[in-house]
């Protein structure tokens, strides 16, 4: 057997995350890979375009169903979906009430406990929520889970600051265990020199960019028939660029402690690709009215 | 009137003319209460059975549930090592819990530190607190093992106890080799059980997990046993005269027999007894592991299986004749030795006594309440000695607790009308204790509010409650006594035949009415 290796995919709520996770993975098992995803969010979104469904059945939502945790199977949050990917959402609480991450780790807990990580899995990836928020959501990254990270990202400010931050969370886990930056994802928002720009945070970071996925309406045709463009489309060559990017991580071995980058040095970078114009210090704190005054006063 | 001379605890002191006319007062004043009568229906109504069909609809409730969280169960397993200090990552009051009901129960100081998380910490992680403690914790109280576990703070905030303490030490807050096991134990999930379990589990792989190189079963010639969640002394000192007595080498795997026992002698000692840190590393070679509370120690069981590569002997807890002779057989069996006469003279002479008492205890009523284990064991005991087990409540139980016990009852015609309920409380219990009365219940020291209220209903209705269980806070020293093995049913066998034997005196000195039976010899 192969030794099982286990992914989380962090990144800026909205990047694309889920979506690149499944195609991803939809590649890797097309290439024959045992594969299981774990959703680690409350949205529960992170497995629908392999199980063609609307959102599954989570883990906390069938546990707050039967009672409590201890009362769950295995097979009942288990879903089988396109190329026998092995599916499990969390799941978690409505916006605005209750603890999102404590259900990440009961959920966790339950699949480890349960024995959903057999021995001819090849990946576990771990789909999750935004930003490392809080401990719950660090919880993929713990000793003997996660060992690599993907952060996926694009060109705009708020995606590489939320990477750079992610890049902060891994190091505290970093230090003290196994777990490893493996890269950034680029999920292209046909911003100006993207490729360059991310290729450059991620030197910054100690670490590469490890694929860079051209923006493709076929992944939003795809989505609408809740498919990955694998299965919608395999000869889309949207699907030859998912299946480069599973095979760069099947062949990674660019596992590193991450080298977040200063808040400072990051602004400088923006304005040096133009993506932030350079701040004009002598107008902070000053109203129309004033600023008018200055102007006319010139 | 209370007087300086004469000072009177509250009872009878409340009983005065004084304090009724004064509490009187104060509840028709103040306290607004619904009418005797009212309460009275009330108090009726709740006995019915329309009640309990109600009660037993109940999903979100849980009244008086005979169950305690996970931290206070890996506090008594870090007890029981030696030189161990109990370090539970999380608030003071959840650490002044698990110290006073160990105080209530043993009568004895507990030493179990926090490291006090408040606001700040739930907010920012608990990391610095780990720091700051464990540092704090080495330099003042010469422990040579820190066993850490969490509360529902740490785990809802999703602490990482391998991380931080890496770090600790990392940045020298405690030195790189200095042991500190560790266990997750959300007070949310479980019970007491539970945590004990994570906890062991915890310290056996710290010591061994990662130093498995040249260990295999057999090699030194002794056996492990895991007690679990034991908190009868007599039964960690019967364990041990049992082996000495079969003359085999053992480990117990936390003891805290000693620290709970501490003598009175002007000397306060911290720390006393307890298993070492070398019988835990040299524990993987050993025959073999024998868990005491097998339902209990699933955690335990998965690492000593997959770990130490021991095939764990699958008996049940040794309570009574029948599971202890399958005890022994099978500690015999693994190691050689041949069970000697000392013993086979100790079940003889506990067969004689159940034939002594037989006639009083056959078919008397028992419920039973308690962990998972302790039920098995004490429905097992009733039934050897004829005594029908009635309701069983097991809060902490769940479908596997209560397969096993159904096939239990079904071992045997005393079991006919026993009925398990995994999950169950003890306001469940109160409402079977009403409708289907048995003769007595056994359990910890709260099942005597259901005695109070079955009295209340009538004496012929009152359900005593023989204290057998965990905890007792309103008797001394029976933490002291044994339930395992033969001596151990020996003392379930005297206190049950003796509760009842006292209860027939209660009811038969009515002189010229019920004294015929008051006889001098039973």
């Amino acid at each position: 057997m192969a030794k099982l290796r286990q992914a989380a995919i962090y990144g800026k709520g909205g990047i694309g995350k889920s979506t690149t996770t499944q195609n991803l993975v939809a590649a890797l098992a097309e290439a024959g890979k045992k594969v299981m995803i774990v959703g680690c969010d409350p949205k529960a979104d992170s497995t629908r375009l392999i199980l063609h469904a609307k959102a599954q059945n989570s883990v906390m939502e069938l546990a707050a169903e039967a009672g409590s945790v201890e009362d769950l199977e295995l097979e009942d949050v288990l879903s089988i979906g396109y190329g026998g990917i092995k599916c499990v959402e969390s799941g978690g609480p409505e916006p605005g009430v209750g603890c999102a991450g404590r259900g990440v780790i009961t959920a966790i807990n339950f699949l480890e406990e349960e024995g959903a990580y057999d021995e001819d899995l090849d990946f576990v990836f771990y789909d999750v929520l935004g930003d490392v928020v809080c401990g719950g959501f660090a919880m993929p990254i713990r000793e003997n889970k996660a060992q690599e990270i993907y952060i996926v990202c694009s060109g705009e400010m708020m995606a590489m600051y939320a990477a750079n931050n992610i890049g902060k969370g891994i190091v505290k886990y970093a230090n003290s265990g196994g777990v490893r930056l493996a890269g950034l994802i680029c999920n292209s928002r046909n911003t100006d020199r993207e490729d360059e720009l991310i290729m450059e945070l991620a030197r910054r970071m100690g670490t590469t960019m490890i694929h860079f996925i051209p923006r493709d309406n076929v992944v939003q045709h795809a989505e609408i028939r809740r498919m990955t463009v694998i299965e919608y489309d395999p000869t889309a060559k949207q699907a030859d660029e998912y299946r480069a990017l599973a095979s760069k991580i099947v062949n990674n071995k660019n596992f590193v402690i991450p080298t977040p980058v200063t808040m400072d040095e990051l602004e400088e970078l923006l304005m040096a690709f133009g993506i932030m114009e350079v701040e004009d210090t002598s107008i902070i704190g000053k109203t129309a009215a004033q600023l008018a005054a200055e102007a006319a006063a010139a | 009137m209370q007087a300086a001379e004469k000072i009177k605890p509250c009872f009878p002191l409340f009983r005065d003319d004084d304090y009724k006319g004064m509490i009187a007062r104060k509840r028709e004043n103040f306290e607004e209460t619904f009418g005797k009568d009212k309460v009275a229906d009330t108090f009726a109504w709740t006995t019915s059975k329309e009640y309990q069909d109600l009660n037993f609809k109940r999903e979100a409730l849980t009244i008086n549930p005979a169950k305690a969280c996970q931290p206070l169960g890996s506090a008594l397993c870090g007890l029981g090592f030696k030189k161990t200090l109990v370090y539970i990552h999380g608030s003071q009051g959840c650490i002044a819990y698990f110290r006073t009901y160990f105080n209530r129960h043993f009568k004895e100081p507990i030493a179990i530190i926090a490291d006090s998380m408040t606001e700040d910490a739930a907010v920012f992680g608990g990391q610095k607190n780990i720091h700051e403690g464990l540092a704090n914790a080495k330099a003042l109280y010469g422990a040579e093992m820190i066993a850490m576990s969490t509360t529902c703070i740490a785990e809802v905030i999703g602490d990482d106890l391998n991380a931080f303490i890496g770090n600790a030490r990392k940045e020298g807050h405690v030195p790189q080799d200095f042991p500190i096991p560790f266990a997750h134990t959300p007070s949310f999930v479980g019970s007491h059980v539970t945590g004990w379990d994570n906890m062991e589990e915890g310290i056996l792989r710290y010591f061994t997990l990662n130093s498995m190189e040249g260990k295999e079963p057999g090699k030194n010639g002794k056996i492990n046993i895991v007690p679990g969640f034991e908190t009868y002394l007599g039964n960690y000192r019967i364990i041990k005269r049992y082996m000495k007595e079969m003359g085999v080498d053992y480990t117990l795997l936390s003891d805290p027999e000693e620290v709970l026992d501490t003598p009175a002698d002007g000397e306060f000692r911290m720390y006393a007894g307890g298993t070492t840190q070398e019988e835990v590393k040299d524990a993987p070679n050993a025959h073999t592991t024998f868990l005491m509370q097998p339902l209990g120690l699933d955690k335990t069981r998965k690492y000593v299986e997959g770990t130490w590569n021991h095939e764990v002997p699958k008996l049940h807890i040794p309570m009574g004749v029948e599971w202890t002779d399958e005890f022994l057989m099978k500690v015999s069996e693994v190691t050689g030795k041949p069970i000697p006469q000392s013993l086979a003279l100790e079940r003889g002479r506990l067969v004689d006594m159940m034939t002594d008492s037989h006639a009083w205890l056959h078919g008397k009523k028992m419920g039973v309440f308690g962990d998972p284990d302790f039920t098995m064991g004490m429905v097992k005991l009733l039934m050897e000695f004829g005594i029908e087990p009635t309701h069983v409540v097991c809060n902490n139980g769940g479908k596997k607790w209560a397969k096993a016990m159904e096939k239990l009852l079904a071992s045997s015609p005393y079991g006919a009308n026993g009925k398990a309920y995994p999950g169950a409380d003890l306001w469940h219990l109160r409402s079977l204790c009403f409708t289907d009365k048995p003769d007595y219940i056994i359990g910890s020291s709260y099942g005597k509010y259901i005695q109070r209220d079955t009295f209340h209903k009538g004496p012929e209705f009152e359900v005593p409650l023989i204290r057998i269980g965990f905890p007792i806070f309103d008797r001394h020293h029976l933490h002291r006594m044994t339930t395992l093995g033969y001596e151990g049913a020996m003392y379930v066998l005297t206190t049950l035949t003796n509760t009842v034997l006292e209860r027939l005196d209660d009811q038969t000195r009515g002189m010229g009415t019920t004294d015929y039976n008051h006889d001098l010899v039973r």
